[in-house]
């Protein structure tokens, strides 16, 4: 056997040499990409059902804060506590009433996206011009017709920039969620975190859930509002 | 347990965790106290203030600077889209296992994370500031940074303090998991439950909770405090974002 000619050999980009110097292994990633799509729908799952409860809750309470001004104040004030509270803390200290798994991890992600999804609710309906509004009732608008055919959909833009940022934070933080016994695909980074191939596939499905569900609210923004670009979010 | 708090349950346990020291689950180690408890709170802390300062540093003028040129609105809103995509654990992780671990590792994880809140915040603060009071100031033979220090950063100063905020408490919550790269931070009881118990868990949890909801607390004081007494009588921060200028701009005939 010729010593240096098997090294040489050794040394491509396959088998365990790969893994054992940890590289970025193309071939173990394909082998063992089965791995990784569980998780994946484990992680969408996690992020569509927080952000849907999350947008529910949220524009219940706009909407109450736009009809009861004074609640505006207390509402903001608690979803800016919640949402200060890192998700993690929240996690541990949901622990004793919610347990482990998928529901301590949804209450937490979901008391996260109320801040944000709440503020932006309250900013769309609130830059409806006064001048729209009267002359929606001039026409005898009675005020839930005003609410749903005028001051909601023109504050849709809004509302649909919020959403994009609850979606795209929710996304990152439910790669925490296995500390909460949640799974997705935080608990895969964590199980080899220091294996290169490993973090860069997991992560690399996370962001790019993030992207394709940032374009995919920020298309509907477009379609929304034609007339404009998308504001600044 | 001398402490009379086994009332609160789970909390309660948590509290003693805090403080009275305990042998660990698995035995033989000394775990728990205050002491302890003051050491990873210190560590934690420091690592955040570290990365949270050089990203202040550094971006904070940088967005002052771009916002009065208006340039750069692409980068600094990209920044912010982009950072939010990114989850912590996976930066974390990837600088892991490419730089290896350690403190300043960590410190610059933090401060990547840091940046695109202070960023993108200090950018919009400053375009948002009405603009005949910047010509007002440039007819008063302003210079820039005149300009900029005066009047465009007192007006900017509720998004900036936001964008402050945001920024603290994404670096205090992700020091959480500083432990994964060695760095000692509150996150220790939370990732080895093994050695500090459930009680131990929910201790650092609380823990981390007071420690950035007394963050958030410290800033909003601090911005309180140097916000100019003309400013904060028109106060209007508890508004959503565009009634926050005065009425005066509201009502009258403005251009689009």
């Amino acid at each position: 056997m010729t010593a240096p000619v098997a090294q040489v050999e050794l040394q491509e980009r396959t088998g365990d040499d790969c893994i054992s110097n940890n590289g970025f292994c193309p071939d173990w990633i394909v082998d063992n990409f089965d791995r990784y799509v569980d998780p994946f729908f484990e992680h969408i799952f996690l992020t569509v059902v927080s952000v849907g409860i999350g947008f529910a809750i949220a524009f219940s309470l706009a909407l109450l804060a736009h009809r009861l001004r004074w609640t505006m104040r207390p509402i903001s004030g608690v979803t800016q506590v919640l949402y200060t509270v890192p998700s993690i803390a929240a996690f541990f200290l949901l622990q004793p009433y919610t347990g482990r798994g998928n529901l301590t991890a949804i209450v937490a992600l979901v008391a996260y996206t109320l801040f944000i999804l709440f503020a932006n609710i309250m900013t769309g309906l609130d830059n409806v011009s006064g001048d729209v509004k009267d002359a929606g009732r001039g026409m005898g608008l009675t005020d839930r017709q005003l609410l749903w055919r005028v001051e909601l959909p023109l504050a849709l833009p809004e509302i649909l920039a919020g959403l994009r940022i609850a979606t795209t934070t929710t996304i990152g933080l439910a790669t925490l969620a296995f500390f909460a016994g949640g799974g997705g695909l935080g608990a895969l980074i964590e199980q080899q975190l220091f294996f290169k191939s490993n973090v860069v596939v997991a992560g690399g499905l996370a962001v790019l859930l993030a992207a394709v569900l940032d374009l995919l609210i920020l298309g509907l923004q477009r379609i929304a509002m034609p007339w404009r670009q998308a504001a600044v979010a | 347990m001398s402490l009379p708090v086994a009332f609160l349950g789970p909390f309660g346990d948590a509290i003693d965790f805090i403080l009275y020291e305990r042998e660990s689950v698995s035995g033989g180690v000394q775990i728990g106290g205050p002491g302890e408890i003051l050491e990873l709170t210190g560590t934690h802390i420091l690592v955040s203030a570290v990365a949270l300062g050089a990203a202040i540093v550094i971006f904070l003028p940088l967005g002052l600077y771009l916002g009065h040129r208006n340039q750069g609105e692409f980068l600094a809103v990209s920044v912010s889209n982009v950072g939010r995509a990114v989850p912590s654990l996976a930066l974390l992780a990837f600088f892991l296992a490419y730089l290896g671990i350690g403190f300043v590792n960590v410190a610059t994880v933090l401060f990547l994370l840091a940046i695109p809140p202070i960023l993108t915040n200090t950018f919009v603060g400053v375009r948002q500031v009405d603009r005949d009071t910047v010509d007002a100031a440039r007819g008063l033979g302003m210079t820039a940074s005149q300009i900029i220090r005066r009047v465009e950063l007192p007006l900017a100063l509720p998004i900036i303090f936001a964008g402050l905020r945001l920024s603290t408490v994404a670096v205090l919550a992700t020091a959480t998991i500083a432990p994964l790269a060695n760095v000692l931070t509150l996150g220790v009881p939370i990732t080895e439950p093994q050695t500090y118990g459930d009680d131990g868990q929910r201790a650092a949890a609380m823990v981390v909770a007071v420690v950035t909801l007394g963050a958030d607390l410290v800033l909003r004081l601090i911005e309180r405090a140097i916000t100019p007494k003309g400013l904060r009588l028109t106060d209007r921060s508890d508004l959503p974002q565009r009634r926050r200028l005065s009425p005066i701009f509201l009502r009258r005939n403005r251009p689009a």
